[in-house]
């Protein structure tokens, strides 16, 4: 029996009991549908996490100091009071490391910003000229950034974020040449920061100034360490190479012996990523497998109606021996009726699926993202399930005696 | 006997029934030669059943031969014998055996979809010329439910006609219908005896039945009591005409 009779015969016997074969879909329908809009939702969060922290600069590399520095009776300073780092590991990391693109020491000091009467509490970053473009990939929405030559004139020279605009300024106001105070420095703003808002730790990135790292170091601090040092390796796989790399180069500056414990930390975004992303993936693994289940008790569904139809179709089954059918073709026909009744499920299931994901897209504004391997996945495990659960009723019927089938009643 | 459409030879057929056997043919031998209109009666018990089960090649004999159309199905296997059932044999059945919720037309095109031979606009067309066969052209895409008792078993007959076999083979096939409705029944396997020279073998347990015939074999106990000529067929149309006309409603 060449396969397009197969179908046709499969298809016609589905079609004469339309309701029976829509109600064994359904298991099929909601199992695909939640596959697809689980691993939708979840996908997109992770998605979403991924591109937040990879806003924050994903090749971006933090050193802080810590202590080996133990006081007293054991107990061991805090990283703030730390003194370890210093410029000239800046220049040290600039020079001897081959995996970043950019480095930056970075000053942080917390006070209030005025303009006039306006004043908010805020934080200012001193930094390098490379910190914006190379090492956040942070956009100037207006104006300039600072350059070499105002860190070496330690210029009252700042670029503020969209929070700081909206808090000192006067509506309609250009910032930009304006002169604002740090708490007793005057800082002329000559750029404006394209908005970034919250990171995925609820905290506003908007709401800062960034100035020469020596003017916040000398006129602000008037500290000789540094707080931290951040750098930017040339991709995000490389990270852990110039990790290795700014190991060796700080160690030999800070004149570590091997049994010395690093008197510094250092954090990369990547691993920040990995980690979070790896408590997402759970949960898209979580929800793929209750999905999943979901799918098996569909197929369940399928080998319990198919057993009855083979049950209740005795008798056709004999018919259709006594005029000609080998059992391979029964076989074959109850085989492909249960793979119809699965993959039409699959198609009806996707279809819902994705549109359940866009309507908790819209409604609940979260995040999806709807991979077509998930499609491609559920699609081949429903081809797969319709093969599985359909054998053994397929193989029941084909094996009918057809004396015996033809009697039934 | 070199060309007889069906040939067996001490047909004996055992049965396992736990620790007994039972011996529902006992060694049967006849013939059917091409044209003939054979009927087989005999009462329950009397191993027609069982022969018939033969005849069809659902069954295979204990020992002796059949031959089916020169072919010996003694050695052939369940795909082989599933074979020559739908190239050489055409069932109709005391409950018609239709499918249910599926045209006149896709019922008699059925046989057809298990021989991969045939193109489905071939299909078509043959199930269409055996439909006009049974004068129900013009019912093709009525469901069996739509259909009377003798109109659902002509469409049974239509189907045992499209895959033009050796031999039509009934089985009861009036037993389900009222005298008129038999009467025109038997009427056209006469029609399709006599006119296109169709084989045919009738199982019935009807001495009425087997008049129309032009030959009777009778089975007792498994064995073949009686095998004879019919010298005087009834015509079934007659039989027909005579019958009072109904006015009861």
């Amino acid at each position: 029996m060449n396969v397009f009779n197969l179908f046709r015969i499969a298809w016609k016997a589905l079609v004469r009991n339309k309701l029976r074969a829509f109600l064994t879909m359904l298991g099929i329908i909601i199992g695909v549908a939640s596959v697809i809009t689980m691993v939708a939702i979840g996908e997109g969060s992770k998605q979403s996490i991924r591109d937040q922290l990879s806003g924050m600069g994903s090749n971006m590399i933090n050193i802080r100091p810590s202590s080996n520095v133990t006081v007293g009776g054991g107990a061991r300073l805090g990283a703030s009071g730390l003194q370890t780092l210093k410029v000239e590991d800046v220049d040290a990391i600039k020079e001897k490391v081959n995996f970043i693109t950019a480095v930056s020491p970075g000053f942080q000091a917390s006070g209030q910003v005025i303009n006039g009467a306006l004043n908010w509490p805020t934080t200012i970053q001193g930094v390098s000229p490379d910190y914006l473009p190379v090492i956040r990939e942070w956009k100037i929405k207006d104006g300039l950034n600072f350059t070499e030559e105002d860190v070496k004139t330690m210029a009252k020279v700042c670029v503020i974020g969209q929070t700081i605009v909206e808090n000192v300024f006067t509506s309609g106001q250009n910032p930009i040449g304006q002169t604002i105070r740090f708490g007793k420095i005057p800082l002329k703003v000559i750029g404006v920061l394209a908005e970034k808002g919250e990171n995925t730790f609820g905290q506003d990135q908007d709401d800062i100034i960034i100035a020469p790292y020596t003017t916040v170091q000398k006129r602000i601090l008037a500290v000789p360490f540094v707080q931290t040092i951040y750098a930017s390796a040339v991709n995000e796989q490389s990270s852990d190479t110039a990790t290795k790399e700014i190991t060796a180069v700080l160690r030999k500056q800070h004149k570590l012996k091997a049994s010395d414990e690093d008197d510094f930390s250092i954090r990369t975004q990547a691993e920040l990523i990995s980690t979070i992303s790896s408590t997402s993936e759970l949960l898209t693994v979580l929800l793929a497998a209750i999905a999943g289940i979901s799918l098996v008790v569909g197929g369940i569904g399928i080998m319990n109606i198919m057993y009855v139809s083979v049950t209740e179709r005795t008798k056709e089954i004999g018919l259709r021996m006594s005029i000609g059918a080998r059992g391979i073709d029964i076989l074959l026909q109850f085989l492909v009726e249960a793979i119809l009744i699965s993959i039409t499920g699959g198609i009806i299931g996707v279809a819902l699926g994705i549109g359940a994901a866009e309507l908790v897209n819209v409604f609940m504004q979260w995040p999806i993202l709807i991979s077509n391997s998930s499609i491609i996945l559920s699609f081949m495990v429903c081809a797969i399930t319709g093969v599985f659960f359909g054998y053994y009723p397929a193989q029941k019927a084909a094996r009918l005696d057809p004396i015996e089938a033809l009697r039934y009643e | 006997m070199a060309n007889a459409i069906l040939d067996i030879q001490h047909l004996k057929r055992e049965f396992k029934m736990g620790s007994e056997t039972v011996r529902a043919l006992r060694g049967v031998s006849f013939n059917v030669q091409p044209g003939e209109f054979v009927t087989i009666m005999g009462s329950s018990g009397s191993g027609k059943t069982t022969l018939l089960n033969i005849l069809g090649c659902l069954d295979k004999p204990t020992d002796g031969d059949y031959l089916l159309d020169a072919v010996n199905v003694k050695h052939l296997s369940r795909n082989e014998l599933a074979r020559l059932r739908n190239r050489k044999i055409g069932f109709v059945f005391q409950s018609y055996n239709l499918l249910a919720r599926t045209s006149a037309l896709e019922n008699v095109e059925l046989p057809l979809l298990y021989n991969s031979g045939i193109s489905s606009r071939e299909r078509r067309e043959k199930a269409m010329k055996a439909l006009e066969a049974v004068k129900l052209a013009d019912r093709i895409d009525h469901l069996p439910n739509q259909l009377s008792g003798g109109q659902q078993q002509r469409v049974a007959i239509a189907r045992a006609l499209v895959n033009e076999p050796v031999m039509i083979l009934a089985d009861e096939a009036t037993g389900n219908l009222d005298t008129r409705t038999s009467y025109e029944i038997m009427s056209l396997m006469q029609e399709l005896n006599t006119q296109q020279g169709k084989t045919i073998v009738f199982v019935t347990h009807e001495p009425d039945i087997a008049a129309f015939s032009s030959r009777t074999v009778t089975l007792k106990d498994g064995h073949v009591i009686k095998d004879s000529k019919n010298e005087n067929i009834k015509s079934a149309k007659e039989a027909l005409e005579s019958l009072p006309v109904n006015d009861d409603y």
